[in-house]
């Protein structure tokens, strides 16, 4: 390519900057905003940087004290763990069966158009019988209730994007697996699922983030400590009477953590996922 | 193998999952149907037979178009802005500059960042008192005393649509960014040796390339911006005075807040229906974008 003039470079430059700035500036001040202490958050004018750095808050949700601030958030923080874990894993298992026949029996594919297009239901459509049935069931306000019902998102998402994954191996492979005489079973085990493991593994991701985010069944479906999960636990942080702006941003952060770590590790497997087979909601 | 077998045993595959989609959102959905045409209570009363009585009270009601109307202007304006500037940001991000790679690698914040934690951040941002926005705009001479952005119905809606935006357009950007980068670069040279413009380049040679996965970004995000309930339930729970009460918190107040099952119900129908008809009409606008190009 020529080169690219003067002009262009610098204002490339000042552009690319604008956009790091735009990017980075609301999640740097989350971060600032918990390490700061309440008279620095509450100055007019505003100290952009805290006189001194204050850390106490992470001790404080981080803690397990009984009836403390801590206690209510560490219990969330692990409830959110066991619903995006156990979603995430009964997720995947009824998914990889049923992408892989999919993707080698293109005589049952309509089937996954169904799934799919479930994705598009608001799930204001589904909200009141589901509350009904986990009334029914005694599973409100519980965790295996919750993973049950988050399999309404994690389930499709995940078929559809290990469809497209099962897809890109070659079924010659296989193929030549039945010629030998290998069942079923040992073709899956030993040849398709190997190689299918990153594509796996990024279903897994997009699973847990989805989950980790979930807010709407949430909020309906659990009502305190032994179930609500970190969204909810945030939401009436921030909605509640709670004057300290610093620890509800300690608990954004802890919150955001995760993801955002998920996010820059995993960032090429996580973008092939959004570019081929799906996009995150 | 005989392909009746391979069907069968495809079908007994995908066993587990049909039933548990079944159980989670087949008949949910029909009792979402049943509820509609009744007088039930979220709690207690079963709720008896009313006919359309549900449906020609929401339609008729102002509320439900009030709420209509907010949902488009949310819709059409976050979904619109996220589009160009997440273009603009691709055609940046596909340029050569000192530090690109690392730029590349935190547009994916904004997206990782849960919908909650950035609706909080950015309540925490336009705190009326405290927040960070008033204080930069105050400190930097663009206006004059802290405003309530939330808190006036003039602010609030555009409030939350630049927040949703920040969040979403970086997604855009990298949909974008990949298509860009799959434009053959010898295409690109070749149209600039032909003497062609920045405009006339982009529009005849780099678009048809970002056309397609423009579109499916476009479907998706229109879809979940009709839905939007979270970064509002969380920011203004719909308020000031119901000006950014979208049909999705219409639906919750409804059937949870006053726990009227059966016209809540006929809402989210309702909602359900807009959705389905945005989506089959971008599925045709596809794949009239797909046969053209």
């Amino acid at each position: 390519m020529e080169r690219q003039s003067l002009t262009l470079t610098i204002f490339v430059h000042i552009a690319a900057l604008v956009l790091a700035i735009v990017i980075l500036a609301p999640v740097a001040w989350l971060f600032v905003m918990s390490i700061s202490s309440t008279p620095d958050l509450l100055a007019k004018p505003l100290h952009w940087w805290p006189d001194t750095v204050d850390l106490s808050r992470y001790g404080v949700l981080l803690s397990s004290v009984a009836n403390s601030a801590g206690e209510a958030f560490v219990a969330s923080l692990f409830n959110s763990l066991k619903v995006a874990g156990m979603a995430t894993i009964a997720a995947l298992a009824i998914a990889v069966p049923a992408a892989w026949a999919v993707s080698r029996t293109p005589a049952v594919g309509w089937s996954l158009y169904a799934v799919i297009a479930t994705y598009m239901l608001p799930p204001v459509a589904l909200a009141v019988p589901l509350y009904m049935a986990l009334a029914w069931w005694g599973l409100l306000n519980n965790v295996f209730g919750l993973a049950l019902v988050y399999l309404t998102i994690l389930a499709p998402f995940t078929t559809w994007l290990l469809k497209s994954g099962f897809d890109s191996i070659p079924r010659e492979i296989e193929s030549a697996a039945v010629m030998d005489g290998a069942r079923l079973d040992q073709i899956l085990r030993l040849i398709t699922l190997p190689l299918a493991a990153p594509v796996m593994a990024t279903a897994a991701l997009f699973a847990f983030l989805l989950a980790w985010d979930e807010f709407f069944y949430a909020l309906l479906f659990t009502s305190d400590q032994r179930a609500k999960t970190l969204t909810v636990a945030i939401a009436d942080l921030a909605g509640g009477r709670v004057s300290d702006y610093g620890l509800i941003a300690t608990a954004g952060v802890l919150a955001a953590l995760p993801p955002l770590l998920i996010g820059l590790f995993m960032q090429r497997a996580l973008i092939s996922g959004l570019t081929s087979g799906g996009v995150k909601g | 193998m005989t392909n009746n077998w391979i069907t069968t045993r495809a079908w007994l595959l995908m066993l587990p999952l049909l039933v548990v989609m079944i159980a989670v959102i087949g008949w949910p959905l029909i009792d979402t149907i049943r509820l509609s045409f009744t007088d039930a209570k979220l709690v207690g009363t079963q709720g008896s037979f009313v006919g359309l009585d549900n449906y020609v009270k929401v339609l008729s009601g102002s509320n439900f178009q009030r709420s209509l109307l907010t949902t488009f202007w949310f819709a059409v304006l976050s979904v619109s802005a996220e589009m160009v500037i997440g273009v603009l940001a691709a055609l940046l991000l596909n340029q050569r500059f000192y530090g690109r790679s690392v730029l590349r690698a935190l547009m994916i914040l904004p997206w990782a960042l849960p919908t909650v934690v950035n609706a909080t951040l950015w309540r925490l941002i336009y705190n009326p008192e405290y927040g960070a926005l008033n204080a930069l705009l105050v400190q930097i001479g663009m206006l004059d005393s802290y405003r309530s952005w939330l808190g006036e119905p003039g602010t609030a809606l555009a409030s939350l649509i630049l927040a949703d935006c920040w969040k979403n357009f970086p997604l855009v950007a990298l949909i974008a960014l990949a298509a860009l980068q799959a434009v053959p670069r010898d295409i690109t040279a070749a149209s600039m040796v032909d003497g062609a413009g920045v405009w006339s380049r982009f529009r005849f040679v780099t678009l048809p390339y970002l056309a397609g996965p423009l579109m499916v970004a476009l479907v998706l995000r229109t879809i979940e911006a009709f839905k939007v309930f979270d970064i509002i339930w969380v920011m203004t729970r719909g308020g000031p005075a119901n000006s950014t009460r979208t049909l999705s918190i219409l639906v919750y107040q409804e059937a949870f807040s006053f726990q009227r099952a059966g016209s809540g119900a006929s809402l989210a129908l309702i909602v359900t229906l807009l959705v389905t008809v945005l989506a089959v009409a971008y599925a045709a606008l596809i794949r009239k974008t797909a046969g053209a190009s």
